[in-house]
């Protein structure tokens, strides 16, 4: 391979994958839309997820006991927290793993119903909520993390 | 940070590898030469008995400094190798020492030890000590260290057995 086109070669397999990375994070969640609701009704949220390519995080339910798994906790105020509902996993065998791990990758959606307790003050709030998350790739992992999510909520 | 740094970590050995030179290939995570080895960052970290270990203890030995945590499943792989390095190496004058990053310490590091019967020295790690090895930010992360404390070659993630194999034999 001739000196000039190797450089540019490496120029661009040096920087193309950062132009893919701008998100910095291996883990995003897109900023939640607000939710409305009455007293004494119940409500789901939705948030968004996306792992960047080539990676993924362990789902809700992992098969080894040793594995973190994904965890979407609220702070209750000022709705009641109900059930956390998570997609369905994917089983994925990687050069790591014996047997098949189950894990999220790509985009998904995390659902939480909440419950507007019937004394509950009416007006706008923000609903503050912690994903933790471990992710790796096929020959690294990357210690656990927590992403803060600020969900806005109107009680009618 | 961490897409961009493990996309630049990627660049960097595909600018490296493929064929740039016609004369030589350059092996990846090789035994650096002597001049370009640099002094590995001396720590006091405790062990599963509670006893403080430096790593300039090891002056003299071959040293695989293994960052490594429970959740890790790459690092699982790794863990019998390192056990047969030990074994096979230790009255060389070779010693693997393995630095849990859990934050649970020692809590979640002994059971998991045990179940893997783990023979070689276990430490628990800290942000101080991830700092001085330049943020160990993926796991795993393993340092072969010369007789005079020097890093001879890095290995970020999952590395093949081979090579570490031929890393400790070139340094013994």
């Amino acid at each position: 391979m001739e000196f000039k086109s190797c450089c540019k070669l490496s120029a661009v397999l040096l920087f193309l994958p950062c132009l893919f990375a701008q998100s910095n994070a291996i883990l995003t969640v897109a900023p939640p839309q607000k939710v409305a609701a009455k007293r004494n009704t119940d409500v789901t949220a939705k948030i968004e997820v996306s792992i960047a390519a080539g990676y993924h995080v362990n789902s809700n339910a992992p098969h080894e006991a040793y594995l973190i798994p994904l965890r979407l906790t609220w702070t209750p105020a000022p709705l009641e927290v109900g059930a956390v509902t998570f997609p369905k996993a994917r089983d994925e065998k990687y050069r790591f793993s014996d047997q098949p791990l189950s894990v999220f990758t790509g985009n998904f959606e995390i659902a939480t119903k909440f419950k507007v307790p019937a004394d509950a003050v009416g007006g706008q709030a923000i609903l503050a909520g912690k994903l933790r998350y471990q992710a790796c790739n096929d020959t690294m992992c990357f210690p656990p993390k927590t992403v803060e999510v600020k969900l806005p909520v109107e009680v009618q | 940070m961490q897409v961009a740094r493990v996309s630049l970590a990627i660049a960097a050995v595909l600018v490296v590898l493929p064929g740039c030179s016609t004369s030589k290939t350059v092996k990846a995570a090789s035994v650096k030469p002597h001049k370009d080895r640099k002094s590995a960052p001396d720590f006091a970290l405790k062990d599963a008995n509670g006893q403080t270990v430096h790593l300039s203890d090891y002056r003299g030995k071959v040293v695989l400094l293994d960052f490594w945590a429970t959740w890790c499943g790459p690092c699982k792989i790794e863990i019998p190798w390192f056990q047969q390095f030990e074994r096979e190496n230790k009255d060389k004058g070779f010693a693997v020492l393995g630095v849990a990053m859990d934050e649970e310490g020692w809590d979640v590091v002994k059971p998991f030890a045990q179940h893997m019967n783990i023979n070689y020295r276990l430490l628990v790690g800290d942000d101080k000590i991830a700092d001085q090895y330049g943020g160990v930010d993926a796991l795993p992360t393993t340092f072969l260290i010369d007789r005079e404390g020097r890093i001879a070659s890095v290995h970020v993630g999952l590395s093949g057995k081979r090579d570490f194999e031929d890393g400790i034999q070139e340094l013994l």
